[in-house]
């Protein structure tokens, strides 16, 4: 099973965390200062495995972001590193496109679509339209939408006042 | 994009990840994030908030628990929120406590009722939210609160809520298998649903319960062969299609399942023969989730009743996987083969350059896994070599996580397999310098055992060279600056035991080296307490051979130190020490015979020889002991603790009266006991050998009589106070018998492991080239004697001695790999989202001069010197159209083939910019735009984003200029 699920960008910068096992918020800082360290050291030719700890740690760098999963020492990492790439597409298919900023300021939708990826440490979905039409169902919803979808020249106008 | 790109959230939080963006250090970041603290906890508990806003203040408030602050003032409002009825406020309400709280957290009880409501609502969404978070908050003292409703849900409309009603049943399991233990049946109903998605999802509970027993599931072998048949033959919906494979996770659950439940079952077994093979045929070894299933097909058929075809099949993929120049797929070969191995030993032999190729690769993670394989094929013909690399590696890294495993295999193997007894002490001395405190200490009383024992079957004089041998390694290794503790108490107890044994040293010389390490590590009571009762053995066979006796000053001293140690135990040593001296050869040959450390020594557990003593002492008019059990039935002390911890264990309130206390009657007993030790120890002077030992170590509980309920050595071990005292090298003969007899050898084992590795034995390898790889390679695996093979070794082999190390090798090697997947990319059908090559002449960007372009450039810089030959390609090329026709070949990799066989094509998308920007012949080369000439349809979205982002200002000034680029290449 899945203990957790990490972000971090190549500068250490944590981008999103998401804990499947109990783990206070102590270990969670020293978790993620002792795997960013690993990972991110790691040269572009050598395996996207590191073991950690008695488990397994699978990375895959996108452009600028690792994406870290922790595992079981017995599971498939193969698997695994295709769990993330299917979150990634998951991911660019609801982005259009994307790119880390989508998930620096829209990290909270990452979760909810990671949500119905992941559930308790377990693929719950391999369906990416699945997946995708959960979330649009649960976007609907949401009667802020339709400012958030006019919000474009609201944030332009804001951001340069 | 629309509402999915747009950032909805104020200016306020903008800024936020902005400043916290582009902060410089982690003090900075620090600094921004307590500022933000602070601003929450005032704005949060202002009165009248409306939702939204609240909302965003959740969202930030998970920001900054996500970078590691503590965030738990604001935990009660995300409560709040799951209580809301407006989805999207509830929704991130039950998002935020997901992420914020364990299982075991207060306020988990708060949410219960909210998660008891939402379960039964109308609208599926609700469901959903709240079955999420079930799946991470229910523990299991309130699983019974909502397992009814769970259970309802698993036959819910909507297969979205069964799939998770499933999933929430499962995390029950996990947490408390007794709870549902009775609602195991609907995991098998399940597996029948009409929607794939929920089988699926079925599988991972039913991985878990026939992992833990997989009898009662055998008759779903049939259902299980079915299901993955129709996988593999793509019977499922395309949108569960991944990469081209049908429903891969699916398979791989499956396969999973099938390994244990056909474990050791011929009958299962043969079920699944047909498909398994079917499996591997259509495995796709040009994607990564291709190889996943093939990986997968091969622990499978390794774990399942042994089928030569299938066996056959498996070595295939493993020979590819090894000829790989994937490391990810050296990785998972090299473990394949580990798992392989014990079903055909002959296997590994085929692949023996491989191996040694993995076992010297820069790469640690594939060196631990090679290691991993090393230690399953160790026999006692190879054992020398691999645990020397062993110990070579485990001297190198610093990780002691991980020392300490490598350490505790390389005991293992010694142990096991150790060739002769020479050997076997000059690998643990390695073993014990460089890992000694990660060490069992059983190892070291392991080792001490040996020295003494032998291996059993030796003579006399062969067990003399052994000490002899040791004794000289250790003066030899004392000398060493920081020696680890354990290492030290091993050296000790042989110098005194053995230094003197073969007339080669004089007592004076080791007694000399004994008192120097007492000094260097002064520290260290334990080293000090062996080492002093090494000093005590030592003189007391001088003396009973009839020698006499001059004691080195530097000897004096430290006797005299510990005279007055603080530490009772070094004291009773010093005073032991001294009075052995004293006495005479015959005295002295009683106490501590020579060479006696493996008698057995009988233990009076009952203390019967002081029955006189006591009974004189009763007549004298002292009290007669009174066990334990009595006393404290007497004194009622402990009744009082009981309910102490009573009352703290219960969190309520107590409504009866308290009792009325009863006076505590005084102990009579300690004093009795007190003065009895007093009197004792002159006494334990004046006598003779082993009772010498029985009563000092008993000590206190001597005059308490002979009840013996409580009277076990160990226990009184503990008053004494230091947990030394009974162990070896206390008082000699009596000493290592304790410990020794704790620990039980493992050469049972070796018998069993040994005959099937026999079975390939070792044949004269013969190759020419490289000699060093060669040797090592044939004291690995014996040799190899088949000729295609070895044609096919030896050019891989002439390629390595062309340059003399194995570096270059590797980054030869290398440049292979990107050549092959890019002319693999380049003949697969282009995927349809991908644009028409027209288009990119519309997206040539504006700007002449971008302060990006530079920042990119010195970024990457490191990235293009490494760039591969098919990207240096591209980049040379002379025109920018060129470049766009690069991008689309890499794109279609990217969307359509996914071939990580390098690891890191995906980075291609950036490398090319880079290789652009540093070249600098066009205006705006940065992924930007070159992202969205690749992704047509969404050009116009991603140039909108871009130069919204832009006018935002987050970008442009520093840091992050990577933020552009499509995480997708």
């Amino acid at each position: 099973m899945i203990h957790f699920v990490l972000l971090i960008s190549r500068q250490g910068k944590v981008r999103l965390t998401k804990w499947y096992s109990p783990y206070s918020q102590k270990e969670r800082s020293k978790v993620i200062r002792e795997l960013s360290g690993l990972v991110i050291s790691r040269g572009p030719k050598l395996c996207n495995f590191v073991e950690w700890r008695g488990l397994k740690v699978v990375y895959k760098r996108y452009a600028s972001l690792y994406f870290c999963i922790c595992n079981d020492q017995e599971d498939n990492e193969l698997e695994t590193l295709s769990i993330i790439h299917h979150y990634v597409e998951t991911l660019d298919r609801y982005f259009g496109s994307v790119c880390e900023l989508d998930l620096i300021f829209n990290f909270h939708k990452a979760y909810f679509i990671l949500d119905e990826v992941l559930l308790a440490g377990m693929m719950q979905e391999t369906s990416k339209r699945t997946t995708l039409r959960l979330i649009a169902a649960q976007e609907e919803l949401v009667e802020a939408a339709k400012e958030e979808a006019s919000s474009l020249s609201n944030i332009i106008a804001q951001a340069t006042k | 994009m629309g509402s999915q790109g747009g950032f909805g959230q104020s200016k306020e939080f903008l800024d936020l990840i902005k400043s916290i963006g582009e902060a410089r250090s982690k003090a900075e970041e620090d600094r921004i994030v307590i500022r933000e603290i602070e601003t929450l906890k005032r704005r949060i508990s202002e009165p009248d908030i409306p939702k939204r806003k609240m909302k965003e203040y959740i969202i930030r408030l998970l920001y900054v628990e996500m970078l590691g602050h503590d965030a738990s003032f604001g935990y009660i409002h995300a409560v709040k929120m799951t209580h809301d009825d407006n989805l999207p406020s509830k929704r991130t309400g039950y998002l935020a406590v997901t992420l914020f709280l364990n299982d075991d957290h207060d306020l988990i009880i708060l949410i219960v009722n909210t998660i008891q409501k939402d379960l039964k609502s109308d609208n599926y969404l609700v469901v959903c939210a709240a079955l999420n978070a079930v799946c991470r908050l229910i523990n299991d003292e309130t699983i019974p609160a909502v397992l009814p409703l769970v259970v309802d849900l698993l036959s819910h409309s909507k297969e979205a809520v069964r799939k998770k009603a499933v999933m929430a049943l499962h995390s029950f399991h996990r947490k408390s298998p007794s709870s549902v233990s009775h609602l195991i049946s609907n995991f098998r109903k399940r597996l029948c649903d009409n929607d794939p998605g929920v089988m699926g999802a079925t599988l991972c509970p039913l991985f878990d319960l026939v992992n833990a027993d997989p009898t009662p599931y055998k008759d779903l072998v049939v259902s299980f062969v079915s299901i993955l048949k129709q996988v593999a033959e793509h019977r499922l919906p395309k949108s569960y299609d991944y990469h081209q494979m049908p429903a891969p996770f699916v398979q791989i659950k499956l396969l999973k399942i099938l390994a244990l439940l056909g474990s050791g079952d011929k009958l299962a077994s043969e079920h699944m023969y047909t498909v398994i093979g079917d499996v591997i045929r259509k495995g796709d070894s040009s994607s990564n989730i291709g190889n996943a299933i093939l990986y997968e097909s091969i622990r499978c058929v390794s774990s399942i009743y042994p089928n030569a075809k299938l066996l056959e099949a498996a070595a295939d993929v493993i020979a590819k996987f090894l000829k790989s120049d994937s490391h990810n797929l050296k990785y998972m070969g090299i473990d394949a083969l580990g798992r392989l191995i014990k079903l055909s030993p002959l296997i590994a032999e085929q692949h023996q350059l491989a191996v040694i190729d993995c076992l010297e690769d820069p790469d640690d993670t594939l060196k631990r896994k090679t290691f991993e394989l090393l230690y399953k094929m160790t026999k006692s013909s190879n054992v020398e070599v691999i645990v020397d690399r062993m110990i070579d590696y485990m001297i190198s890294i610093s990780d002691d996580h991980y020392k300490t495993y490598i350490a505790s295999r390389c005991v293992e193997l010694a142990e096991q397999f150790a060739p002769s007894n020479h050997w076997f002490i000059q690998t643990m001395n390695k073993v014990f310098e460089h890992a000694g405190d990660l060490v069992n200490i059983k190892v070291a009383h392991n080792l001490m055992r040996l020295i003494a024992e032998g291996f059993g079957e030796d003579d006399d004089t062969t067990y003399s060279q052994l000490r002899s041998s040791a004794v000289e390694s250790y003066l030899r290794i004392i000398g060493e600056p920081k020696l680890p503790s354990v290492f030290l108490q091993v050296i000790c107890w042989v110098l005194g035991e053995y230094g003197t044994a073969d007339g080669k040293h004089s007592a004076s010389y080791i007694t000399g080296k004994l008192c120097d390490m007492a000094e260097a590590y002064s520290n260290d009571e334990t080293v000090k307490a062996y080492a002093i009762t090494a000093l005590t053995k030592i003189y007391s066979f001088e003396i009973a051979a009839g020698r006499k006796v001059d004691m080195l000053s530097e000897c004096q001293s430290l006797v005299e130190e510990l005279l007055a140690s603080h530490s009772t135990d070094l004291q009773q040593r010093a005073y032991e020490l001294q009075s052995v001296i004293g006495l005479d050869a015959r005295a002295v040959e009683a106490i501590l015979p020579h060479d006696a450390s493996c008698e057995d020594i009988e233990v009076d557990k009952n203390i019967s020889f002081l029955n006189d003593y006591v009974q004189k002492a009763i007549e004298r008019g002292a009290m007669p002991y009174i066990s334990e059990n009595e006393r404290s039935g007497m004194v009622n002390m402990s009744n009082f603790s009981s309910q102490d911890q009573q009352e703290s264990g219960q969190h309520g309130l107590r409504f009866e009266a308290y009792e009325v206390p009863k006076p505590p009657v005084p102990s009579k007993v300690t004093p009795v006991s007190l003065s009895s030790v007093t009197d004792l120890v002159p006494v334990s002077e004046s006598l003779y050998a082993r009772e010498t030992h029985h009563i000092t170590s008993v000590g206190v509980a001597s005059d308490t009589g002979s009840s013996g309920l409580k009277l076990k050595l160990d226990g009184v071990q503990k008053k004494w106070g230091k947990p030394t005292y009974s162990s070896p090298a206390s008082s000699s003969n009596s000493t290592s018998q304790n410990p020794v007899n704790g620990v039980t050898k493992v050469d049972v084992a070796t018998t069993v492991n040994s005959k099937v590795r026999d079975s390939y034995d070792s044949r004269k390898q013969q190759n020419e080239i490289d000699p060093e790889k060669q040797k090592l390679a044939a004291s690995l695996f014996g040799g190899s004697t088949k000729p295609e093979r070895r044609t096919s070794a030896s050019s891989k082999v002439s390629k390595a001695s062309a340059g003399a190390a194995d570096r270059p090798q590797d980054s030869k090697a290398a440049i292979v790999p990107n050549k092959t997947s890019g002319e693999k990319t380049n003949q697969q059908p282009p995927p349809q989202d991908l644009l028409d090559l027209g288009e990119p002449t519309v997206t040539v960007a504006p700007p002449t001069v971008d302060p990006f372009q530079q920042l990119e450039g010195l970024l990457d810089a490191s990235i293009s010197s490494t760039v591969s030959p098919s990207v240096g390609a591209v980049s040379n090329a002379p025109d920018i159209m060129s470049l766009y026709t690069g991008s689309t070949s890499s794109e279609q990799r990217g969307a359509g083939g996914y071939i990580p066989v390098t690891g890191d094509n995906l980075n291609l998308l950036s490398e090319l910019s880079s290789a652009a920007a540093v070249r600098g012949t066009t205006g705006e080369t940065n992924a930007a735009p070159l992202s969205l000439s690749v992704k047509g349809a969404n050009a116009k979205d991603s140039l909108e984003k871009d130069a919204k982002v832009r006018q935002m200002g987050v970008t442009p000034t520093s840091q992050n200029p990577n933020l552009f680029r499509d995480l997708l290449g």
